[in-house]
């Protein structure tokens, strides 16, 4: 069906790999955030200047939420989760630009970075307890436990990637058809509310990913 | 009736019955954080990233309506 959410538009192939839009957007922003990180922390100085004022502050910010809810060292981790948070932010924030639709917004998005916060869960993990001993918690507190605990390790990924995309693409859809119903200004009160929600699904994201790595590494 | 009738009223109850149950929850769910926030306000931080992470739990299920109701109306496996 035509305009259908679950669908993406393909734009080009590079070989046999079909390049959708998301992939193009996400190159984009990622083509920016490494040149604005390249230019913004080219010169580090100890009397930081503006841009390294703002960068500190970022990401001492991310740095100080990660600590508030591993409660350990949260450097390690810091890569990842200050990665996916920017990522995340900038991604949910792109659809608000004319012409540009907001790559989490397709499935395809949500997805790839549900399987990177599922795949490091389980590497931290056993980086943490070492492999037995990180098994051997799939199997507390009883045995019995064990396969309502595997299943809820895929549900909550899934959840995780139902959750980004059904916000960032309810919101966008409304917006469409409120375009569509009730003509070009109405609904820019709606686009505000997209902005709020983008961030905040970019917070719930990044905190649940962190919730979930610091679970698996316990208070080891 | 036809399949596709029957999909268009099946996504719109699945979102409005869907939507019905977490709002009730979040409604709850942040007035007790608002009572907690107001009887111990030094802890307000804890508890309103503990209110993010509980409300995007409960959002869950009336998202999961909402893909129900889009694999209804767009990928229909019983549409044609």
């Amino acid at each position: 069906m035509e305009g259908s959410p679950l669908v993406s538009t393909v734009l080009f192939h590079v070989g046999p790999v079909a390049i959708s839009r998301p992939v193009l957007t996400t190159w984009a922003i990622m083509l920016v955030l490494t040149l604005g990180s390249l230019f913004a922390a080219r010169q580090l100085k100890p009397y930081p200047s503006r841009p390294q004022m703002v960068l500190e502050a970022v990401i001492l910010g991310i740095l100080d939420q990660i600590e508030a809810v591993i409660r350990k060292d949260a450097r390690p981790l810091l890569p990842l989760i200050g990665t996916l948070f920017i990522y995340l932010v900038v991604a949910n924030l792109s659809g608000v630009l004319p012409g540009v639709e907001a790559p989490t917004a397709r499935l395809e998005t949500p997805a790839a970075l549900a399987l990177i916060v599922f795949f490091s869960v389980h590497y931290y993990g056993v980086r943490a307890r070492g492999l037995f001993g990180y098994l051997a918690n799939f199997a507390k507190p009883k045995l019995i436990m064990l396969p309502l605990i595997l299943i809820s390790e895929v549900t909550r990924i899934f959840a995780l990637m139902v959750r980004l995309f059904g916000n960032v693409m309810s919101g966008e859809f409304m917006i469409a058809l409120v375009v569509a119903l009730a003509g070009l200004f109405v609904p820019i009160p709606l686009m505000a509310l997209e902005i709020v929600l983008g961030l905040v699904q970019a917070y719930v994201f990044t905190v649940l990913a962190t919730v979930f790595i610091g679970a698996a590494i316990g208070d080891a | 009736m036809d399949i596709q009738l029957a999909s268009i009223i099946g996504a719109a109850f699945a979102v409005s019955f869907g939507a019905l149950g977490p709002a009730l929850a979040e409604g709850r769910s942040v007035a007790a954080a608002l009572d907690a926030i107001a009887r111990q306000p030094e802890a307000g931080g804890t508890i309103s990233r503990t209110l993010f992470v509980g409300l995007a739990m409960i959002e869950t299920t009336a998202i999961y309506c909402l893909v129900i109701a889009l694999l209804l109306l767009f990928a229909n496996p019983y549409a044609g």
